[in-house]
């Protein structure tokens, strides 16, 4: 059931009990749906998957993002009562089951997909038709929505802690969590960085303290202009000249702070088939992607943000999908170069965080 | 990176005729790469021997030429044509390895000509077995560990390291011909010899056999700015050891987690790197060990294929038109995605929905071929479907089989189901062994009640997909144990994808009872799109299939629409021809101005690509999903002509459901397919007829025999391509045919013929309007009668024929058109005996041979036919009469007996070839040489004959092997037909036969010591022996005919080579010359 009134049966298929709210999306990646399930920045949100057959694969536990799914609830058109592969440990159905997570099979997806695409992205519910509709309702409308929402201090970490580099360590970095991925930090470990993880609205001077060589700002949900001390952040580590590299939320938050404004897309990019254009390369990268919110640009400008300058663009849709400032070694990306799920196209990424650190302390 | 401006003008490769392994995908493809470079400004050359293809077609390319695939003759094309370019990457393995030979032969160099797309290090790379492991290891991928082999001693040692079973694989060859699977020392000495002759450069792989394995397919783009998509997965439900060709495959791939996919494209995007395919796709396949995910990659495919045909037909992104794009120079982020128009080509289709692909086999048509399959591909053709889940998708790939069952279900007996016993024994027994049967063999063990382990452990088919089965197996019991079929229970199955045929069989109902229940409760497919982003961005093109959901997104337009039905999957009999008419059809309406909807299910074909007519409904062709397009669109009519017998076995009941069907109408053709109706006919038009009789017993049919007298020809009625059609000589054949016949097509009786032996046969095809008549061209067969004329050689204008009898042909042809009322095309056979002409069947629908005539004299006859079926007259076109055009067109078809080990290669009235070629030339002798060259026959310009025929034909081979001998050919001879030849001045050396000891005449073919082979059998029944020469000859490549026709104009056409005149013209000069000379 959608804000709008639209309804869309089909069969509960996950946790039993209550009614479950969030913002409605869809994602179009093919496999995957481990991933998406457990990446914080879904958090709030109820994923329409697009391929209509889920849990063919089973569940994973290596394949977590995190430590527990995030999603408000799992739309599909089939769930797979049977799953075959050799790393499966147990199937999706019983995983949501364990987790609480509320999930309806059956649903014409695609249906809800074209109508999220023209209506866009908004509150909905999943629950028994028992509750009755203009009790779902109701409930769906009192549902805040995500304009405005602040969701990073639901999601991020309440401790800050370590995690060593794979290897000898070369870097220090220090990790803002507003809801990252666990694909994220190992892929920075595994560049040889020993990471310190801080909790979203850890003041920069605490965990500048720490003498890192370089930021990481993290994926995240919720809305970008909700969330609290970016500009104080960003002033900050922009006056230390530390390198700072920033993805999804992350990015929005680098630009926000250099004074660019976001805004909500009508349904979002959520799916590992975006195309985006590298503008110094001049090459076209298959990225995975999952964000509502987005930066305005105006060619190859931030209008706001004079000293950032737009270096990825969307192909699909022309909004800007990377920014880099002009003078300082500070750079962020609106999608997701970890890619868990989606393709290994943008891992170049981490080897220029790299690299920044290293020109300004070599290892 | 825009497009090049440094070349004018690139020459296209096609495939040749359709074999096994190399169809009509390639003319999909080509017609793309065709429109894609014309579209561009490009001067486009095209080469391709197959006359029923649509790339053919002279209004496609700027010159065609219908010339042999041979770098010869291609040279001859380059040196008239002189391209800037050639791209080798869209006419299959034929086309690459003509490219590649004109590379290595320096002819490229000699006349400027650039390999766009893919040059000769990067296939030679991919397609060099030895060389691509290397590449492979390089970038630290696997590929199956083992070597490879130039002789037999090497391949032992090879397989002294791999042990068995072993996989031997030639390098250089189609569809895995002359691979195979070993299991022990004897079989893969016997492989290995094979496997090494095949390949053209005598290099085989010996492979560890990976047999269980899970296989994938991912194709892959990459443009010259090295941007690289990954356009589609495919997952294989059969495991490694089938022929991907000859598996069920499914798209996207539905059992691998993204974290394998990855891994998956990571490597597909680091072997096109590291093989330089510079600009083009590749396809590349994937062996996964289900147990711990240990990848290998197999083999890469630098060009489009099969995989690449199915994959753009999956996602709706067009590979080998992008293909050509990107070869010209194009960046992938340049060009834009065909579905969207607003979105860019250069990015991953996603799918919201699962594609099925079932391939279609024709062992019934070669009883004696081994049904295993294996590592060669065994498939004539395939149909796609596509659903909402895996299990609609399936069912409805079963249901568009058209192989006599209504979809998935199990045959009357087990031993239709290629089973003895139906016990669970012999169930996993049989199931360990991958035949065209195992789908339905695994429903019977399902429905007996073996597990899903049971059945993935021994089929090694992955579990994930036998439960989806078992799933189905269930629902079905379910529905058929319930009190009563509920709206809701209804609408379940049909979201599972049963057919109303099927729902109504499992509750002793018809289909019609089910579906006006179902219409009842208004309740219809919905129709969603292949829209390539999952319904992310609006589509512009309405390329649909059908489901069970709420939200239709099929919108009827205002506009006059005609829908046009495809002829489903191929098969021997009804191929490439009839959608090379279907995709004429949907040109001609669409210049009339209609909007055109077009129904097929199969992926291979032009006419299913979306760019073809207005919109396109990917369907199984069954009268439940065409009515049910027809109730959404509500067309001014439905063509049915155009589609050979698929669409035309539905013309009586569409008919009777109220659908208008355009052109002939369905009484005229029950008239000229009824026995009994047409008989009356031919009487009121004089029109002889062979003594003739119906049956539908067997006493009957003997007492019929025996009044018109034996030989008679017998087939059952309304067949295709000649399917159980016999010659037969006496009483005993009659009754051992009668039994088999009955159960080829049990509800239509048998016809009895007279056998007109030694009779000249001939085919007519015409256009008609209901009043005039316009005659395309009378075509002699080669063959004498008795000779499928599917298979026979013909050739335009006639040339053994009087002018009378042909004169008589045409006029008949027009009679029996305007007394049928014909609107389209009608097509008759003819047979000359003793200067009498006798009609032998009347076709009121599209021909096999329509494409052949239509290159061969200019006249586009499908085209007229389609324009005529929506009201158009004859008379406002301007047209040249059959016999006004220039030159001499020769088809002769090809056969699939090297694919098909077991197999006799004796033709007869049952089709059994799988494609054509067609050579055009001003005289009959270089058409005839150019038809052998392009059919793979290559001619002997001399060297030794082997003769032996039969006693009857003894006097009529003498003068043939005479003009050999003056000719300077050596002439050796079985004893008898030696001693008869010798004794009218032919110096003939004796061979033995193969009881009379060695070394005997197989011994000589397979030493390699004879050139041409010319053998005629005794009836239908051949001797051990002379199949045993004919094995031979295939195996080895030895040029060989079975009739006297051919053995003459063989000789003709032997001449014409050896006065060296390689002359080639296209289609379009051919057509200018013709004019100038009415001028």
């Amino acid at each position: 059931m959608l804000e709008d009134g639209s309804a869309f049966p089909g069969r509960l298929a996950g946790a039993e009990g209550e009614l479950a709210l969030g913002e409605v999306v869809f994602n179009t990646s093919l496999a995957g749906y481990q991933e998406i399930l457990t990446d914080p920045s879904y958090a709030g949100q109820i994923v329409t998957m697009t391929a209509p057959l889920i849990g063919n694969y089973g569940v994973t536990p290596e394949d977590d993002e995190a430590a527990r799914p995030w999603v408000a609830g799992l739309v599909v058109r089939e769930l797979s009562p049977k799953y075959s592969n050799w790393r499966a440990q147990t199937s999706l159905q019983e995983y949501l089951k364990e987790h609480g997570i509320a999930c309806i099979e059956g649903v014409d997806t695609r249906r809800l997909t074209r109508h999220i695409r023209s209506e866009g992205a908004m509150r909905c519910g999943i629950g028994p038709e028992e509750l009755g509709v203009d009790e779902i309702l109701e409930r769906v409308n009192q549902h805040p929505p995500m304009t405005g929402l602040d969701l990073t201090n639901v999601v991020t970490t309440r401790e800050v802690y370590k995690v060593p580099a794979k290897g000898i360590a070369r870097f220090r970095v220090a990790v803002y969590d507003f809801g990252v991925k666990r694909r994220s930090l190992g892929l920075l470990a595994g560049h040889g960085c020993s990471l310190t993880v801080y909790p979203s609205t850890t003041p920069a001077e605490v965990a500048l303290d720490g003498a890192p060589d370089g930021v990481f700002l993290s994926n995240g949900p919720g809305d970008p202009a909700a969330v609290p001390g970016v500009m104080e952040l960003i002033e900050s580590l922009a006056a230390k000249e530390i390198p700072v590299f920033g993805i999804c939320l992350g990015h929005q938050v680098v630009s926000r702070g250099f004074g660019a404004e976001t805004f909500k897309l009508l349904y979002g990019h959520r799916g590992g088939n975006h195309p985006v254009h590298n503008l110094a390369s001049r090459r076209v990268e298959i990225t995975s992607q999952n964000h509502g919110f987005a930066v305005r640009s105006e060619g190859e400008g931030v209008p706001g943000a004079p000293d950032l300058r737009a270096t990825h663009v969307n192909l699909n849709d022309g909004t800007l999908e990377g920014v880099r400032h002009r003078e300082l070694p500070v750079f962020a990306v609106q999608y997701h170069p970890e890619s868990a799920p989606g393709p290994h196209d943008s891992r170049y990424l981490f080897d220029e965080f790299v690299r920044l650190m290293g020109e300004r302390r070599p290892a | 990176m825009p497009k090049r401006e440094d070349i004018q003008s690139v020459l296209l490769l096609g495939s040749g005729p359709i074999v096994i392994g190399q169809a009509c995908e390639f003319d999909y493809s080509g017609t793309q790469a065709v429109r894609a470079l014309k579209e561009e400004g490009y001067r486009v050359i095209l080469v391709n021997s197959n006359p029923a293809t649509i790339m053919t077609d002279p209004d496609l390319a700027d010159a065609t030429y219908v010339e042999p695939l041979t770098p010869e003759w291609v040279e001859r094309v380059i040196e008239a044509e002189r391209p800037d370019a050639l791209l080798p990457t869209m006419g299959g393995q034929v086309g690459l390895n003509v490219s590649l030979d004109l590379y290595d032969s320096g002819t490229l160099e000699k006349y400027g000509v650039e390999l766009i797309g893919a040059d000769a290090r990067a296939i030679r790379l991919a397609e060099d077995r030895e060389q691509f492991a290397t590449a492979m290891r390089r970038i630290g991928l696997e590929v199956p560990h083992g070597g490879f082999a130039h002789s037999l001693e090497e391949a032992l040692a090879v397989a002294e390291e791999t042990s068995f079973p072993a996989i031997i694989r030639p390098s250089f060859t189609l569809g895995g011909t002359g691979g195979g699977i070993a299991y022990n020392r004897d079989e893969f000495e016997q492989a290995a010899r094979t496997g090494l002759e095949a390949s053209p450069i005598g290099e085989i792989l010996i492979d560890k056999s990976v047999i269980g394995w899970k296989e994938y397919e991912l194709e892959v783009m990459r443009d010259h700015a090295d941007n690289v998509v990954i356009v589609c997965s495919i997952e294989n439900f059969d495991a490694m050891g089938v022929h991907t060709g000859d598996s069920i495959t499914v798209a996207p791939a539905m059992t691998l987690s993204d974290a394998e996919y990855q891994v998956m494209r990571d490597a597909s995007i680091a072997c096109i790197r590291e093989i330089g395919v510079a600009a083009g796709g590749c396809n590349i396949q994937f062996a996964v060990n289900p147990q711990n995910g240990e990848m290998l990659v197999i083999e890469m495919n630098p060009r489009v294929s099969r995989s690449s045909a199915l994959a753009s037909k999956a996602t709706g992104f067009p590979i080998a038109r992008i293909g050509a794009k990107v070869a010209v120079g194009y960046r992938l982020d340049e060009l834009p995605n065909a579905i969207t128009r607003e979105t860019p080509a250069s990015f991953e289709p996603v799918l919201d929905y699962v594609v099925v692909k079932v391939p279609r086999f024709a062992f019934e048509k070669f009883p004696s071929a081994d049904p295993i399959l294996g590592v060669q591909m065994k498939a004539v053709g395939e149909v796609m479907a596509i659903g909402r889940t895996f299990k609609e998708a399936w069912m409805k790939g079963f249901g568009s089989l058209e192989n006599g069952r209504a979809g998935w279900e199990y045959g009357a007996t087990p031993g239709d189901d290629g089973l003895t016993a139906d016990d669970d024994e012999s169930l996993l027994a049989a199931l360990r062994r991958p035949t065209a049967d195992r789908a339905f063999q695994v429903k019977r063990a399902l429905a007996n009640g073996l597990s899903v382990e049971q059945v993935s452990e021994v089929s090694h088919i992955d579990p994930w997909f036998i439960e989806q089965l078992s799933e189905l197996v269930t629902a079905e019991s379910c529905y058929a144990s319930l009190a009563e079929p509920t709206r809701e229970a209804t609408w379940e199955m049909k979201r599972l994808g049963f057919s109303d045929e099927l729902l109504g069989k499992l509750r002793d109902e018809t289909a019609a009872a089910v579906r006006e229940r179902r219409w009842g409760w208004g309740m219809h497919p919905s129709y969603k799109m292949v829209d390539t982003c999952a319904g992310e961005f609006p589509a512009a093109t309405p390329y649909l299939y059908s489901t069970y959901e709420e939200e239709n997104e099929s919108v009827r337009s205002d506009r006059r629409k005609v829908v046009v039905l495809g002829s489903g999957p191929n098969r021997i009999g009804q191929g490439v021809e009839f959608d090379y008419c279907c995709v004429s059809a949907a040109f001609a309406l669409a210049e009339e101005g209609f909007e055109t909807i077009m129904v097929n299910s199969n992926p291979e074909t032009v006419s299913t690509d979306f760019d073809v007519s207005d919109k396109l409904y990917f369907e199984p062709l069954t009268l439940e999903n065409v009515l049910e397009i027809v109730q959404l669109e509500q067309p001014e009519g439905v063509v049915v002509q155009m589609g050979g017998q698929t669409p035309l076995k539905l013309a009586s009941k569409l008919h009777e459901m109220g659908v208008p069907i355009l052109g002939t109408s369905v009484d005229a053709i029950d008239r000229a397919e009824d026995r009994e109706r047409f008989e009356a006919l031919a009487r009121e038009l004089e029109i002889d007829q062979p003594p003739n009789g119906l049956a539908v017993s067997e006493a009957q049919a003997i007492e019929v025999a025996q009044r018109i007298g034996y030989p008679v020809l017998v087939r059952p009625s309304y067949v295709l391509g000649g399917r159980a059609m016999e010659i037969v000589y006496d009483e005993e054949s009659l009754e051992d045919y009668f039994e088999r016949a009955i159960r080829a097509s049990p509800e239509h009786p048998v016809l009895i013929d007279s056998f007109l032996e030694d009779a000249f046969e001939a085919d007519v095809d015409a256009v008609a309007d209901g009043e005039d008549v316009v005659v395309g061209g009378v075509m002699q067969h080669i063959e004498d009668a008795g000779i499928h004329s599917g298979d026979s050689a013909c050739v335009v204008p006639p040339y053994l024929l009087r002018d009378e009898h042909v004169e008589q042909m045409r006029q008949r042809t027009r009679a029996l058109a305007q007394a049928l009322g014909v609107v389209g095309l009608i097509n008759v056979q003819f047979a000359v005996k003793d200067g009498v002409v006798y009609v032998l069947e009347v076709n009121p629908r599209a021909s096999r041979t329509v494409p052949y005539l239509s290159k061969a004299t200019g006249n586009p006859l499908a085209r007229l036919a389609a324009r005529c079926m929506v009201g158009r007259r004859l008379k406002e076109f301007e047209l040249k009469a059959d016999d006004e055009f220039q030159g001499v067109a020769v088809k002769e078809s090809v056969f699939p007996f090297d694919k098909l080990p077991g197999v006799d290669a004796l033709l007869g009235p049952e089709m059994r070839s799988t494609g054509e070629v067609m050579g055009i030339a001003d005289s009959f002798g270089l058409a005839m040489a150019k038809a052998q060259v392009a059919a793979g026959n290559p001619l002997p310009m001399s060297g030794r004959i082997v003769v032996t025929v039969h006693e009857q034909d003894k006097p009529n081979v003498t003068p043939i092997v005479r003009r050999f001998h003056e000719l300077g050919f050596e002439i050796w001879a079985t004893s008898g037909t030696a001693r008869y030849l010798r004794a009218r001045g032919i110096p003939a050396r004796p061979v033995l036969k193969v009881h009379e000891g060695r070394p005997h005449i197989v011994d000589h073919l397979i030493s390699g010591e004879i050139d041409l082979l010319i053998n005629t059998p005794l009836g239908k029944h051949a001797q051990f022996d002379d199949y045993e020469i004919r094995r031979a000859a295939i195996q080895r490549g030895v040029p060989y005919t079975t009739t006297l026709s051919a053995a003459s104009a063989l000789c003709d056409a032997v001449i014409a080579l050896r006065h060296r005149k390689l002359q080639v013209l296209s289609l379009q000069e051919r057509a200018r010359r013709g004019e100038m000379a009415e001028v």
